[in-house]
């Protein structure tokens, strides 16, 4: 009697798990027709994707899976084979991707900028300053607290890069006033507004971004600040699994009119997020 | 405390509009966590009660390794199973990686220990009872261990739910092998993260709350489940 109740208990519990599988549209019914793009966090939690994959997806029924991570990690990602496309924001290093092999091509496909932000009482002096080098100077100078995203990440290179042309070696702070805690932009932001301190941010993230606090704008407009972002497909020679005419299809779209239109017309609160340039030679 | 109500404001709201993009995040997570968790207690409460009431040599070791494995950290299951399903890895070409099957896996990897452990010690306390018993009436290993589970199983439901517990609340690893896709891996845990860092901390604790409220109605229904059914 007892053995057949406890039949019965587990049969129940098989139950309920059957009809939630079933209740739950399986993923891979749902789109068999789908990309992976590895890509930056930036993109993701700046709301870009959110506006402007449904209109591609409209257009040519291929649905768009976004695995948002940083810029090293996600180009890690595509180096597996673990993406069809690669859409990130360090010069520098999807030019390696390329010349290893890894793509026959990269297209520019749009900018936006970093900036300085930091608490609205500024110990170090900052505000308004056109010169990044400079405030970066002044926030050493002032031991101020500032917090690092320490996470192989494009933003992470860009404010490494940033230091050296400012002539100086933050790591030798590191753990002072100096803080790389190893996490995405928003966690970064985060922690900057929770210790009242300075860090660098792309622009769109920091316009999404809702738990400011004390942060603000203090730093901008240094064309040293400038964040291009540039899409690969993954090379289907290294990779053959690799999804190449959808994939492709992505990369055209985004770098075709259509698509600058798209990126061009995300905007929060009436500002633009992305400005495309895929024209722009050199970018 | 401004923080907190909002949250809670947030939860009710969401619970209440019954946000359509909120169901398919909370089936999904069900969907993994309770087919891990069945897995997992296919393979975790035999291997507990073979490891507890029969003799091999290793036995004493495979214990101990289980208990240890009971505190792996789930960013570490995440990596390793990350790497096998990869497509540069052993079990590439399945093309797992970033599925809802690679977290039903992972999360699987995750609990086995902590159900085969709890079950080991289980059965072995029971075992004292029993195994004067079990040996007059000289069962095969089989029928040794269906006869123990099975007397040890509304002690094993606990075990069951604290296997649910972990896989439902773990974050680490179903980042790593789901991605966080919008509408294809995205669970309850990885949503709360995601919140957290576009800096929406309402939303995020409000989500938390969701799934502390999914967790209440799992327990719920096992508790009435266990209620019903235990009655000769």
């Amino acid at each position: 009697m007892l053995r057949r109740s406890f039949v019965l208990g587990c049969a129940a519990a098989a139950a309920v798990i059957g009809l939630v599988q079933g209740a739950v549209p399986s993923a891979s019914l749902a789109a068999d027709r789908f990309i992976t793009v590895a890509s930056t966090t930036s993109t993701e939690d700046s709301g870009l994707f959110g506006s402007i994959l449904p209109k591609f997806t409209a257009k040519t029924g291929i649905e768009v899976r976004v695995v948002a991570k940083g810029t090293g990690q996600a180009i890690d990602l595509a180096k597996r084979g673990d993406a069809d496309v690669l859409f990130v924001h360090h010069k520098p290093s999807e030019e390696k991707f390329v010349a290893e092999g890894f793509s026959t091509v990269r297209k520019p496909v749009m900018y936006n900028d970093f900036v300085i932000v930091g608490p609205a009482v500024d110990p170090a002096g900052i505000k308004g300053s056109k010169d990044v080098a400079a405030s970066l100077g002044k926030i050493a100078g002032a031991k101020a607290p500032f917090v690092s995203r320490g996470d192989d990440s494009g933003t992470h290179k860009a404010e490494l890069a940033l230091w050296k042309t400012a002539s100086l070696d933050p790591a030798k702070a590191d753990g002072g006033w100096y803080k790389s805690i190893g996490q995405g932009m928003g966690p970064t932001l985060n922690t900057a507004a929770a210790m009242n301190g300075y860090t660098l941010t792309d622009r769109g993230t920091w316009l999404n971004f809702k738990n400011r606090g004390p942060l603000t704008i203090l730093v901008e407009g240094d064309k040293r600040l400038f964040n291009q972002y540039g899409v690969m497909l993954v090379n289907p020679a290294k990779f053959s699994h690799v999804k190449a005419t959808d994939g492709q299809a992505f990369v055209d779209w985004l770098v075709s009119a259509e698509g600058q239109q798209a990126i061009a017309d995300y905007k929060i609160n009436g500002e633009q997020l992305f400005f495309p340039n895929a024209n722009e030679p050199g970018a | 405390m401004q923080d907190f109500s909002q949250a809670l404001a947030v939860a009710l709201s969401m619970i209440a509009s019954l946000d359509q993009g909120l169901m398919r995040i909370v089936g999904l997570s069900l969907q993994v966590s309770l087919t891990a968790v069945a897995a997992a207690t296919l393979i975790g409460l035999p291997l507990g009660a073979a490891v507890a009431a029969l003799h091999f040599p290793g036995r004493r070791a495979l214990a101990v390794a289980l208990n240890t494995m009971m505190g792996m950290p789930p960013v570490v299951v995440g990596l390793v199973v990350y790497l096998l399903l990869s497509r540069s890895g052993p079990f590439g070409v399945l093309g797992l990686l970033f599925t809802p099957s690679a977290m039903i896996a992972a999360q699987t990897v995750l609990i086995v220990p902590i159900i085969a452990s709890l079950a080991r010690q289980t059965v072995e306390d029971l075992l004292v009872e029993y195994d004067d018993l079990l040996r007059v009436t000289g069962t095969g290993p089989v029928r040794r261990l269906v006869t123990l589970l099975s007397e040890a199983r509304w002690s094993l439901f606990t075990t069951v739910l604290a296997g649910f517990g972990r896989a439902s609340a773990e974050v680490g690893a179903v980042m790593i092998v789901g991605g966080n896709i919008e509408h294809v891996t995205r669970v309850m845990t990885t949503a709360i993260a995601l919140e957290t860092s576009k800096g929406d901390l309402p939303m995020a604790l409000g989500l938390g709350l969701v799934l502390l409220s999914l967790s209440l109605a799992i327990n719920l229904l096992a508790s009435m489940l266990k209620e019903t059914t235990a009655r000769p």
